[in-house]
């Protein structure tokens, strides 16, 4: 089962290409949509609320089709815009029950919906205050109440982040997260923010200029790499104590390498300030290998500093896909079985 | 914790956990656009809005009905015999008050969607362009009709109540009806035109305002001028180039009413349909305007 399934999507200006032969699919859950401004984040929005008709190429949105079933679409599919939309002078009870029944819901359940939804996303006295004396943190609430108010399957959400604080976007991410868990509704989220969605999403897509650079599980970015950074200090006995362990478990089997100069894609992050020579690389070869570290290093008698699983970072790997210009080689990584999701040929 | 493990429990014990799903009725286009159309005119008296917006359509509204009700008063007290001003003429000598109405109102039926960009959130949902722009036109006209039939039904029921001729006074209290309801059709597209050209709400008002003054002005102007010369057949013509006095000929030709035209030179029944083809025209050609502003104003 798919929420958003395109096909060989393409939207042409007459100069410009916005959307370039786009296929991926997306599966119920929290799916972050990842692009630099101008990517065509927008354009493909406005295709699947069937507002822009495609130039080319099919796309279907919960089983509907967005050239043909765009009004039965936007019943159940709700849209948070990245700009402002909020007018000042009206409470937002008021706008989210008229929005409600924009959607087609009766008046009463239009102001109960309302009433949930605002408590939802943690508007409570507020709510009956003109919304032009919110702070943009209400405001942003007030945007996803009125994306939620009808009880969609699906919302789309435009930079829901945009302008927050730090504590707003962390509370705004955790509001997002619980919209699938808890409410039980798939989330298109778009940000520009790679480090958000790590945290979000269930599944990251990547699209750059109108096409798509790659479509995998966040778990698929993040993975463990298979290798653990072990960081030992020195002792009488061993001058130099990350050369003793690495001859230790070099000997146990085990394969080891420097941290630093060779592991390029490995070190990024945060390895700068921990001085990459004191840090070895050891490749996981299974939970054994955390007891032989542990054996090693308690056998040479040196201290252990840390120990810890080596992940990649979206932004790593975002980088790397961005700089390959063959974008469709890079999607080859093997998470097609994982969510069910397919990848762009 | 992986994703799936998250994923598959979240759907296994979503009801217990506070979120209500809806399983209501969603009932589509047509009641959304009913539910628009009623909530802008109810805006555009201040209903449901703050109580410092009821101030001017309310004022206006009474001001409307005012004179009515001294004519009314009149009549009964002194025994007229018919009422001294023609239903078809009272939208005509009240203007300036309709004028004012609509240059109040047209800009807040349609800048504030443009302005607080609101306008895609009513497009992400089921309701089209074209429900938007109905619902809006709708609302607007209907105002209006509000606050130049109100008038009437008040001479009305004061011509019945001082025993004036029912026949007489029913018929023309319906050509009347007929004549402000062309009227607030033909305003509205007008006011709405102009008003949605700006997101600004005071160009909106001055816009209409000059809309409305400086075509009526040149108009009776240039009749004066063509009355002093005793060209009579020009007058006629000459009241196709504003709104006001586009209504003027119209329900002088077909509505039994006395043109307000300088020396009462209105068009006859041939220049009448001409007149009447005008502010069909007029009204359509608003209608398409909005539409195609509209086009363009999506996400």
């Amino acid at each position: 089962m798919t929420v958003i399934a395109t096909e060989n999507l393409g939207k042409r200006y007459p100069k410009v290409t916005a959307l370039d032969r786009l296929s991926v699919d997306i599966a119920p859950g929290v799916t972050g949509l990842v692009g630099a401004n101008g990517a065509g984040k927008s354009t493909l929005i406005k295709i699947l609320l069937g507002l822009s008709p495609a130039t080319e190429g099919r796309a279907r949105v919960l089983g509907l089709d967005v050239a043909t079933e765009g009004a039965a679409i936007r019943e159940r599919v709700g849209y948070m815009p990245e700009h402002d939309c909020l007018p000042p002078d009206v409470s937002a009870t008021e706008f989210v029950v008229h929005m409600a029944r924009m959607s087609g819901l009766p008046l009463s359940a239009a102001r109960e919906r309302t009433a949930d939804t605002l408590r939802h996303v943690g508007l409570y006295e507020e709510r009956y205050r003109p919304m032009g004396g919110y702070s943009t943190g209400m405001k942003q609430r007030v945007k996803l109440a009125q994306a939620l108010v009808h009880d969609p399957r699906l919302v789309l959400l435009d930079e829901p982040t945009n302008g927050l604080d730090p504590v707003g976007r962390d509370e705004m991410l955790a509001l997002i997260r619980r919209v699938h868990t808890d409410f039980g509704i798939s989330v298109l989220v778009t940000s520009h923010l790679l480090g958000e969605l790590e945290r979000t999403c269930d599944h990251v897509v990547v699209i750059d200029g109108g096409r798509l650079l790659r479509s995998s599980a966040t778990s698929d970015f993040t993975q463990a790499t298979g290798s653990l950074a072990v960081e030992v200090t020195d002792t009488d006995a061993h001058p130099d104590g990350t050369a003793a362990l690495g001859a230790a478990l070099t000997a146990a089997g085990l394969a080891v390498r420097a941290a630093g100069g060779a592991g390029g894609a490995a070190s990024a992050g945060g390895e700068a300030v921990t001085g990459g020579g004191h840090v070895l690389l050891v490749d996981l070869a299974g939970d054994e290998t955390y007891d032989v570290v542990r054996d090693a290093v308690a056998g040479l008698g040196l201290g252990l500093v840390r120990m810890e699983q080596r992940r990649h970072r979206i932004a790593e790997v975002f980088r790397t896909g961005a700089d390959s210009t063959g974008a469709d080689s890079s999607v080859n990584h093997g998470s097609a079985q994982e969510r069910g999701t397919t990848h762009a040929a | 914790m992986p994703p799936e493990t998250t994923a598959a429990s979240a759907q296994d014990v979503i009801h217990n956990i506070g979120y209500r799903p809806y399983t209501g009725p969603r009932l589509g286009r047509g009641y959304a656009r009913r539910a628009l159309w009623s909530q802008s005119l109810r805006g555009a008296y201040g209903l449901g809005r703050s109580a410092k917006s009821k101030v001017l359509p309310m004022t206006l509204l009474a001001v409307m009905c005012a004179p009515a009700a001294i004519i009314v008063a009149v009549a009964i007290t002194t025994k007229m015999n018919d009422l001294p001003v023609e239903y078809t003429r009272y939208a005509i000598l009240l203007q300036a008050v309709i004028g004012l109405y609509l240059a109040s109102q047209a800009p807040q039926a349609v800048s504030r969607d443009l302005r607080f960009r609101t306008i895609p959130l009513y497009f992400s949902r089921p309701i089209e362009r074209v429900d938007y722009v109905l619902a809006k036109y709708a609302a607007l006209a209907s105002a209006l009709f509000l606050l130049t039939a109100a008038p009437l039904l008040i001479l009305y029921v004061g011509a019945l109540l001082a025993k004036l001729g029912f026949a007489a006074q029913t018929k023309a209290f319906a050509q009347g009806l007929v004549s402000v309801a062309l009227l607030s059709l033909l305003f509205a597209g007008l006011g709405l035109v102009v008003a949605a050209l700006t997101p600004r709400r005071g160009f909106g008002v001055a816009a209409v305002i000059a809309v409305l003054t400086i075509s009526f002005g040149a108009v009776s102007t240039v009749q004066g001028i063509a009355y002093a010369r005793d060209n009579t057949d020009v007058i006629g013509w000459l009241g196709l180039f504003s709104p006001i006095t586009l209504v003027d000929g119209v329900q002088t030709a077909f509505l039994d009413a006395t043109s307000s035209f300088p020396g009462g030179n209105g068009p006859g029944t041939g220049a009448g349909l001409v007149y009447l083809l005008v502010v069909l025209a007029l009204i359509a050609g608003s209608y398409a305007l909005l539409m195609r502003r509209y086009r363009k104003a999506g996400l």
